[in-house]
């Protein structure tokens, strides 16, 4: 329990640490002694030399992925453009199938500067909180939200100049989303506007992509630009407050990734790709607390660690399904 | 540990303590900046930069931008695409449904309010059902100088030329299709297209102007049962149009 409430933590900005002694099972502690004995880590070492020497590359879950934010994408574009009603309306409130959907982060901002509460935009938000608890909160941002996939593409771009050492990643702080968040839902009581959807990019996306291009979109390749030449991913990790909106949706989320601590050989692949490399920092040396546990609330699901995982340490997986089957 | 005892200095940062500085400057500077730009939105706004037409049954201006999700359910039901959602320009306006009604009228093509009915938040309020209950705006003959009516003239032709894209439903020639305004041309002795297209019940009449019974001028008036529906500015073919709509911002200044 205090090993998950630090999970959780870390979504509001906590940095990451070592499950301490006290946090420890008797099985990780055993296993991470048998790990650290020299034979075994000449093993790894061995294992990881011959990946190096014949690296295995698989893009399965993230083609899969980039598949699934087209075809939710092009949906709308398509309900609108030839008038079929599948899903009429934007990412930020639509109707599938005549069913209201809400995105819970605009439906909290409409609430708050209202002051009113509309059903039919509760019977919305709660669907779609139901429907996004069920895979995974944060895998809304990484299966189904438009400004994710370009910002995929841009954080390709930044890490081709990186490793040339024309740019270099900025990070910052990760408790700002957090602080963001509270801002901008005060800004939306005080002022009685919804400030943050004047610069929410996934709203300017998918209205873009739906009823034509606008003017902000500039904003939009404004803030591509700063994580191409500035900061990787910045506006994914440290500025969205919807990310932070679905984290919380889905904390306690039935499908989870699974990491496997006998599988792993703590190279370390699995961060270099993650956009939220902290939720992978169990995957160090000695930082689990078990030999089985989940990634956590943060993860969005988005299965660049299972890809790039060469000894499959890293899976999708359904809680409690595991133990039932 | 003799380091800096007796060479009183300033205690020298680590290059991690150092970074960890520098990272918590740009985390400042970057959340001074997120707000600031979500600030920017509230100039327009406050300075009533852009006064806008919005569709049937919204609410007042303020509440509207307030409680409009900015999803533009409206936009895909309206059968004529009078409404558009706005730009960043507008402020906080941004992804706000309006209607420019010189362009492409609310007709009511779609026989009372789908928009209202397609409104997920209430923005769009569901207190009204039919098209007589609509409040947008008011129309005003704000160009007396330029309407034909006023001069006793007809017209013939095209009303808004043959290249206006505007739709309107001439119901005699069919109730479900709006028909493009550009393949109606019009032939009329005294041109009284504003009240002849207004597709609201006593909303718009012509009245004499003089006792003298040969005079053939008349005075477009715009009655209580007006809705500011905008299709009399759509169809007046004086350029500019002789008849506009008062927004609700303009109505609220003029009082």
């Amino acid at each position: 329990m205090k090993w998950f409430l630090h999970k959780l933590a870390m979504m509001f900005g906590a940095d990451p640490r070592k499950a301490a002694p006290t946090e420890e099972t008797d099985a990780a502690r055993e296993m991470k002694r048998y790990k650290k004995t020299p034979e075994q880590v000449q093993k790894r070492k061995a294992i990881i030399d011959h990946e190096h020497q014949y690296p295995l590359v698989s893009n399965k879950w993230r083609n899969m992925r980039w598949a699934s934010i087209i075809l939710i994408n092009a949906l709308f574009i398509i309900s609108f453009a030839w008038d079929v009603q599948l899903v009429e309306g934007s990412m930020s409130a639509s109707r599938f199938l005549g069913f209201h959907m809400a995105d819970p982060n605009a439906a909290l901002q409409v609430f708050l500067a209202y002051k009113e509460l509309v059903l039919n935009l509760v019977i919305g938000t709660v669907t779609v909180v139901l429907l996004w608890w069920i895979v995974g909160g944060r895998a809304f941002c990484s299966w189904a939200c438009p400004y994710h996939l370009l910002a995929e593409w841009a954080e390709a771009l930044h890490l081709f100049l990186a490793k040339r050492g024309w740019v270099k990643d900025h990070p910052f702080h990760r408790g700002l989303r957090v602080v963001l968040w509270v801002i901008f839902m005060g800004l939306a009581f005080f002022t009685g506007y919804t400030v943050f959807e004047y610069i929410n990019p996934v709203g300017i996306v998918s209205r873009a992509l739906i009823y034509g291009p606008t003017v902000a979109v500039v904003w939009v390749i404004f803030l591509l630009g700063i994580e191409v030449f500035f900061s990787r991913r910045f506006w994914c990790r440290y500025v969205c407050p919807i990310g932070l909106t679905y984290g919380i949706t889905g904390a306690v989320a039935p499908v989870q990734i699974k990491y496997d601590l006998e599988k792993c050989v703590h190279e370390g692949e699995c961060r270099a790709v993650c956009l939220v490399p902290h939720v992978l920092e169990i995957t160090k040396m000695g930082y689990a607390s078990d030999t089985t546990e989940f990634i956590g609330p943060d993860c969005t699901r988005c299965g660049l660690c299972v890809d790039a995982c060469p000894q499959e340490a890293l899976s999708f997986t359904i809680r409690g399904l595991d133990k039932i089957v | 540990m003799t380091d800096g005892s007796d060479t009183p200095k300033k205690p020298r940062l680590t290059r991690r303590e150092l970074e960890r500085r520098r990272l918590m400057l740009r985390t400042v500077g970057l959340g001074v900046a997120a707000v600031a730009a979500g600030l920017v939105g509230w100039y327009p706004v406050y300075r009533q930069m852009f006064d806008r037409l919005r569709p049937p049954g919204a609410l007042a201006e303020k509440d509207f931008l307030a409680s409009c999700i900015k999803c533009g359910q409206c936009v895909q039901v309206c059968p004529v695409e009078a409404i558009k959602l706005a730009d960043g320009d507008e402020g906080y306006g941004l992804g706000v449904p309006y209607i420019d009604a010189r362009a492409q009228a609310c007709d009511f093509s779609c026989d009372a309010v789908q928009c209202v009915l397609a409104c997920p938040t209430g923005a769009l309020s569901h207190a009204i059902a039919t098209k007589e209950e609509v409040t947008m705006g008011f129309a005003r003959l704000a160009r007396p100088e330029s309407c034909l009516a006023m001069k006793g003239e007809g017209f013939t032709g095209l009303a808004r030329g043959y290249d206006f894209t505007g739709l309107l439903r001439y119901e005699e020639i069919d109730r479900w299709e709006p028909q493009p305004v550009a393949s109606h041309p019009y032939e009329l002795e005294l041109c009284d297209l504003c009240v002849r297209e207004c597709p609201i019940q006593g909303a718009i009449s012509l009245e004499r102007i003089s006792e003298d019974p040969a005079d053939p001028r008349r005075i477009p008036t715009v009655h209580k049962a007006c809705v500011g529906c905008g299709t009399c500015e759509m169809i007046c073919p004086a350029e500019p149009a002789a008849i506009i709509i008062d927004t609700e911002l303009t109505l609220e200044a003029q009082s």
